[in-house]
């Protein structure tokens, strides 16, 4: 295993378990962004750059940006987050998690594909990423678009206050 | 000068990646934190998709990172309505703490 | 060409002067520094450059006290910068409060790596390269966000709050208007992008209808992503003090200057290399004057444009700014795109020419037109506390 695999991936975890458990949210969403570039960092090293620069371009960019905006609205920010702290919810919840973890790996490490040591000289092709999608992907793309733009109005409807009266012109109209 | 490391890495770290997210949606006391698992828990899922990707032999393959790009996509979509929900949430209950979030019973 | 095989004979011959295990870290560095050397000279004369000639915009002398021409002014400003006392509110988070400027400067000088300095001259060689720019240029929002969040301050935050909304806004026209030399190319690669504009000063993309409307749609949003007048309500001292860098002084407010001249240094070199040419020279017997220095003079003309932009306009009122960005720019630079592709579908030519330059100008009126007849733009009448007068 080398160590830049290594790096990577430890600084990654650490910063997801940060995040999972600080008390100060805006600490929280930082260590989340944090997991995102070590994210962004493993996807280039599995040679396929532009998904990891549009992975730091969407999600530290844009996504992060959109979870500290709502921390910011709803007062989150100032506030400590475990005000009631119960210990058996932590246990269990770390019981579980573990639980769940051994299964996983488990069954990764007693299946035939992780013999997989053979690593052959892939390298991504932004042509054909587009050709790709053009052609035999155009309508999962025109669905994603409509789905987009679902939820960027919906969003907006969702979000916006309940009583929305629209600004009255500047100066009157008398 | 990269050196790609067998799948197995990768396929641990996915799973460690996604338990972690899967912890932060169990533990904690915020909607908003509760969505910032569920990101975590995506892009873990998203790496698994890569891996597979990069170790599949054939060289003419993208359907992998396809899919990463629609769930990246997928994944903010859902982001933005989601914290447009929290937002909703906290006008009309005061709170982002999901156990103080109980709808009275129309009597 | 022969300055850049020089370059590249003097790297390799330091390089194999190195240790063995040693030679790819020499190599990366020896590929960064001058780049850095150089962008950080450029800044310390686009300072005085810069308030020398917004004096003479406003009939005044710029500094000229401390050296022939105030030569020595940068200097003098580095010295106060270094000696002034590093002042940290009590209650601030430290750690993110000490984090953000270099966050935003690591960023700004994170873009200069993929920029082509000439041939064969870029630092790293991206596939997508494009793609990597406009990622860490959305990763500078979140150290504004750090600046004013860690400051404890009601006012750093509103204006942080208000800085992000503005570079958000214009992130949108900023790739889209680049979209469509990357679709004219058929590669996210900069390198490919210069190689296209090759042959002289009639094949650079300034000079074809979607061309010209893209590079005025990215150097307006360029201006308005560093922050610069007439977009600089986040740092206006008028507005809310110095907006997130409020609570910085000393070296990390001079860390926070160097980040926003580099972020524009970069910026202006990704215009010059998207839409005039990168290094090529305008006539090809021009060529004997090395690559770079063909792209640094391009870079210093639009710089001089943007100091020239801040010492004419008027600064943007908020909502100003992101009625422009949402409702002018975004509808023109997707009008740009779809005239692009009628460009690429009618492959050029006279006719190809007609109804790109059409639709763009066609658009533009149109636009304008219906934006001036909102009732927000129509005369003012002024109230005052003996009745109405109307502003004639």
């Amino acid at each position: 295993m080398n160590t830049i695999f290594l790096l990577i991936s430890l600084t990654t975890i650490a910063s997801a378990i940060a995040a999972m458990s600080l008390r100060n949210l805006v600490h929280c969403v930082l260590c989340l962004t944090l997991t995102f570039v070590g994210i962004s960092l493993t996807y280039l090293q599995l040679s396929s750059q532009f998904i990891g620069f549009a992975q730091v371009m969407v999600y530290v960019g844009a996504v992060s940006i959109l979870i500290i905006f709502a921390l910011l609205m709803t007062r989150s920010g100032h506030e400590l987050t475990l005000r009631e702290w119960r210990p058996m919810h932590w246990v269990w919840g770390t019981l579980i998690t573990l639980g769940l973890l051994a299964c996983l790996g488990l069954s990764i490490t007693g299946s035939s594909i992780s013999g997989k040591v053979a690593s052959p000289e892939k390298t991504e092709s932004v042509k054909a990423l587009g050709e790709a999608l053009m052609q035999e992907y155009l309508i999962p793309l025109e669905a994603m678009a409509l789905l987009l733009t679902v939820a960027l109005i919906g969003a907006a409807l969702v979000a916006l206050p309940a009583s929305h009266h629209p600004p009255s012109s500047k100066g009157g109209t008398e | 000068m990269m050196v790609t490391p067998a799948l197995l890495p990768y396929l641990l770290f996915s799973a460690c990646l996604f338990c972690i997210g899967l912890a932060g949606v169990m533990m904690r006391r915020n909607v908003i934190l509760i969505l910032a698992g569920i990101e975590l828990m995506l892009n873990a899922a998203n790496i698994n998709f890569v891996a597979f990707w990069r170790f599949h032999p054939g060289a003419e393959e993208v359907s992998g990172l396809i899919m990463v790009l629609f769930a990246l996509a997928i994944a903010a979509a859902e982001a933005a309505v989601g914290l447009a929900l929290v937002i909703s949430l906290f006008r009309h209950f005061r709170t982002t703490n999901p156990e103080q979030m109980e709808q009275e019973v129309p009597s | 060409m022969w300055f850049e095989e020089l370059l590249i004979a003097i790297k390799a011959s330091l390089v194999l002067k190195a240790p063995e295990g040693l030679r790819p870290l020499v190599s990366a560095a020896l590929s960064t520094m001058p780049i850095l050397s150089a962008f950080g000279g450029l800044f310390a004369v686009v300072t005085l450059l810069e308030r020398k000639m917004l004096g003479r915009i406003q009939n005044r002398y710029g500094p000229n006290r401390v050296g022939p021409f105030g030569i020595f002014q940068p200097v003098a400003d580095g010295i106060k910068m270094l000696t002034k006392e590093d002042i940290v509110p009590k209650t601030a988070d430290h750690l993110i409060h000490f984090l953000a400027p270099l966050v935003l400067l690591v960023t700004a000088m994170l873009g200069l790596s993929v920029i082509p300095f000439g041939q064969k001259l870029v630092a790293v060689e991206f596939e997508a390269g494009i793609v990597f720019f406009f990622a860490v240029g959305g990763a500078a929002e979140l150290a504004v966000f750090m600046a004013g969040w860690a400051s404890r301050n009601k006012y750093a935050l509103l204006g942080s709050l208000r800085a992000i909304a503005q570079m958000v806004s214009y992130e949108i026209p900023l790739i889209l208007s680049s979209v469509c030399v990357l679709m004219v190319t058929g590669s996210l690669s900069l390198t490919e992008v210069v190689q296209a504009q090759s042959g002289g000063i009639t094949s650079w993309f300034l000079f074809t209808p979607w061309g010209f409307l893209g590079c005025i749609l990215f150097l307006i949003s360029t201006l308005a992503e560093v922050n610069r007048s007439p977009f600089d309500i986040p740092e206006a001292e008028s507005e809310l003090i110095a907006g997130h860098m409020t609570e910085y002084s000393g070296f990390k407010y001079a860390v926070f200057f160097l980040a926003e001249f580099v972020a524009m240094f970069a910026m202006c070199a990704l215009t010059a290399t998207l839409f005039l040419g990168g290094y090529h020279a305008p006539l090809p017997v021009l060529s004997i004057i090395p690559g770079p220095v063909w792209l640094f003079s391009k870079l210093m003309l639009l710089v001089l444009l943007f100091i020239w932009i801040r010492g004419t306009m008027p600064r943007l009122r908020a909502d100003q700014l992101m009625e422009f960005a949402w409702k002018f720019m975004l509808p023109m630079s997707v009008i740009n795109l779809v005239s692009t592709g009628i460009w690429i579908a009618l492959d050029g030519g006279l006719l190809g020419w007609l109804v790109t330059g059409a639709c763009n100008f066609g658009a533009y009126l149109g636009l304008s037109r219906w934006l001036a007849d909102h009732p927000n733009h129509r005369k003012r009448v002024y109230r005052y506390a003996d009745g109405p007068i109307n502003a004639a």
